[in-house]
């Protein structure tokens, strides 16, 4: 039973990460229909620049709280911004063309950025901090450390916060405007482009944070790290119902509990493969995914 | 005779090789009704687009309160008094019935937003009973009462209608269209586009009819009405 728990614990840990992934993938399909295949290189800029900025801080001797928000903060600001500058650079100059050249542009965007960083940042893994993220509580065997707490108290706060803004400010209603007709909402005097800019801006900002999450998680951070936790976001957004927020937060939560349970009880060389057959089961018995068509309310 | 407050001259617009305007030119006065009738595809909803600058025009220039609004962006013409309840009303159907009108006002800042809210459910009321529901829940009907609600959110001083009329049944077109004489005694400017060309014409002040991409007569409504081609061809008479 403990066992149950420790599970239950790790699951919720990265389902954490990858419904902040998903985030992304979501709201950008939502309101341009094209599924960002660069997301997942946000997510690793995002850890990189958590880990240099965290480092400097730390050699600096600033405590604790501060290495981690001011690094958290920094890491979002930054890829939010990255985010527009591929979104301007790579997608809207393609805005009248078919899906298929953008999917290309995004794919391209990936390699290119992906490339980027190891040129940059080295082929080899780079260390987090562990000084942080030490220590948790002990309940008889099961522990919870202080970072998954840190991860999962995170998230809840970024979760209710972009439900706040999607759905309860202006600029989330034109968000949702936009996502549902682009001609009407230039009628009622909503500049699209920049609220697809804002869009991107958002869902680079959340990977971002899942970035630093896994960088503490883990202990380090590589080039290459935002490919297969990308793919899974992916896989997540398909299962929650693409385009649709809470689906992609309830879809993540739920490819991390699958991922951890079928690693701890069925087989852990397996564990890349459980999010995929959740992936290719959706797709075959309900394309539209948990939130999808059916349930319309959360939808951008 | 005093400037116009919207004019379109030779204005030619289309869609890739295909040209949905030929040359148009309409000229409305400030506190008018402009009505603009014509067959499928003669090019109405295009000359509404078109101002809106949705299409973009090839050719001609398109004039509002005196200056050249040919190049002026879609989404800063609402905020200069310019707004479109375009065909097929564009409700944001996921939207409730009070975001949809929170964003007719999108880009508003000043405090009186919810009395002109409430001022658009004194109209309709049957929307202040929805306000909660989602626009695409709304019958035919209710998302024209709350198309034309949301362009009012915008204040406008002209106002473009696309075919309010279509598909309602007869009881709720005479109601729109009395609403739509109301907003225009208040002081609106309204350009309105309808294949309903009587009641169209009964309750204008002037009419153009377009035949595929031209103008091919203009005159005072009632003149239109009386007119026996007109009759003939788009009356029903």
């Amino acid at each position: 039973m403990e066992y149950f728990f420790q599970q239950l614990i790790n699951g919720i840990t990265l389902g954490s990460v990858y419904a902040l992934i998903a985030l992304g993938y979501t709201m950008v399909y939502g309101i341009i229909q094209l599924i960002n295949f660069a997301h997942g290189e946000f997510f690793a800029a995002g850890g990189y620049v958590g880990v240099i900025f965290m480092s400097y801080l730390l050699s600096q001797g600033a405590p604790a709280w501060v290495c981690l928000s001011g690094s958290l903060i920094l890491a979002m600001a930054y890829c939010a911004m990255l985010a527009m500058a591929v979104e301007k650079v790579a997608y809207k100059p393609l805005r009248s063309s078919s899906r298929l050249s953008v999917l290309l542009s995004a794919l391209g965007m990936s390699i290119f950025l992906q490339n980027g960083l190891m040129l940059t940042q080295g082929v080899y893994d780079r260390a987090y901090p562990t000084e942080l993220t030490q220590g948790g509580f002990e309940f008889g065997t099961v522990m919870l450390s202080y970072m998954q707490l840190f991860i999962v108290s995170l998230t809840a706060f970024l979760l209710v916060a972009l439900n706040f803004l999607v759905f309860k400010t202006r600029i989330g209603k034109a968000m949702r405007s936009t996502a549902q007709d682009k001609i009407m909402s230039a009628l009622v005097g909503i500049n699209s482009n920049r609220i697809i800019s804002l869009t991107f801006a958002i869902g680079a900002g959340l990977a971002a944070a899942a970035g630093i999450m896994v960088g503490l998680y883990y202990g380090s951070v590589r080039y290459d790290m935002g490919f297969v936790p990308g793919i899974k976001a992916f896989a997540a957004a398909v299962l929650g119902g693409i385009g649709n927020i809470t689906g992609a937060m309830i879809g993540g939560f739920i490819i991390g509990m699958v991922e951890i349970f079928a690693a701890g009880y069925i087989s852990g060389e397996y564990k890349d493969v459980f999010a995929f057959l959740i992936l290719i089961g959706v797709l075959y018995f309900r394309p539209s995914g948990i939130m999808g068509e059916n349930v319309d309310d959360t939808r951008v | 005779m005093s400037e116009p407050i919207l004019e379109l001259r030779d204005v030619h617009a289309g869609y890739g090789s295909i040209k949905a305007l030929k040359g148009i030119s309409i000229k409305v006065m400030e506190g008018e009704i402009v009505s603009i009738i014509g067959a499928n595809g003669a090019g109405k909803s295009t000359t509404l687009m078109t101002i809106c600058n949705i299409v973009k025009a090839t050719a001609g220039d398109i004039y509002y309160k005196g200056g050249c609004i040919n190049k002026v962006a879609s989404d800063s013409l609402p905020s200069m008094g310019l707004c479109q309840v375009p065909e097929g009303r564009r409700i944001f159907p996921r939207l409730t019935i009070e975001e949809n009108l929170d964003m007719g006002a999108f880009f508003r800042n000043d405090n009186e937003i919810a009395d002109d809210m409430e001022r658009v459910f004194a109209m309709f009321p049957i929307l202040r009973e929805r306000r909660r529901q989602a626009g695409g829940t709304l019958s035919g009907g209710e998302q024209q009462m709350l198309a034309i609600g949301r362009a009012l959110m915008s204040r406008p001083k002209v106002l473009l209608l696309d075919e309010p009329s279509l598909g309602l049944a007869p009881l709720i077109v005479k109601q729109i269209f009395d609403i739509i004489s109301e907003i225009n005694k208040l002081g609106t400017t309204i350009i309105l586009v309808e294949q309903n060309a009587k009641v169209a014409l009964s309750m204008a002040h002037r009419g153009y009819v377009l035949e595929t991409g031209n103008v091919v007569m203009e005159d005072e409504a009632k003149k239109l009405l009386d007119n026996p081609d007109i009759q003939k061809a788009y009356l029903g008479e």
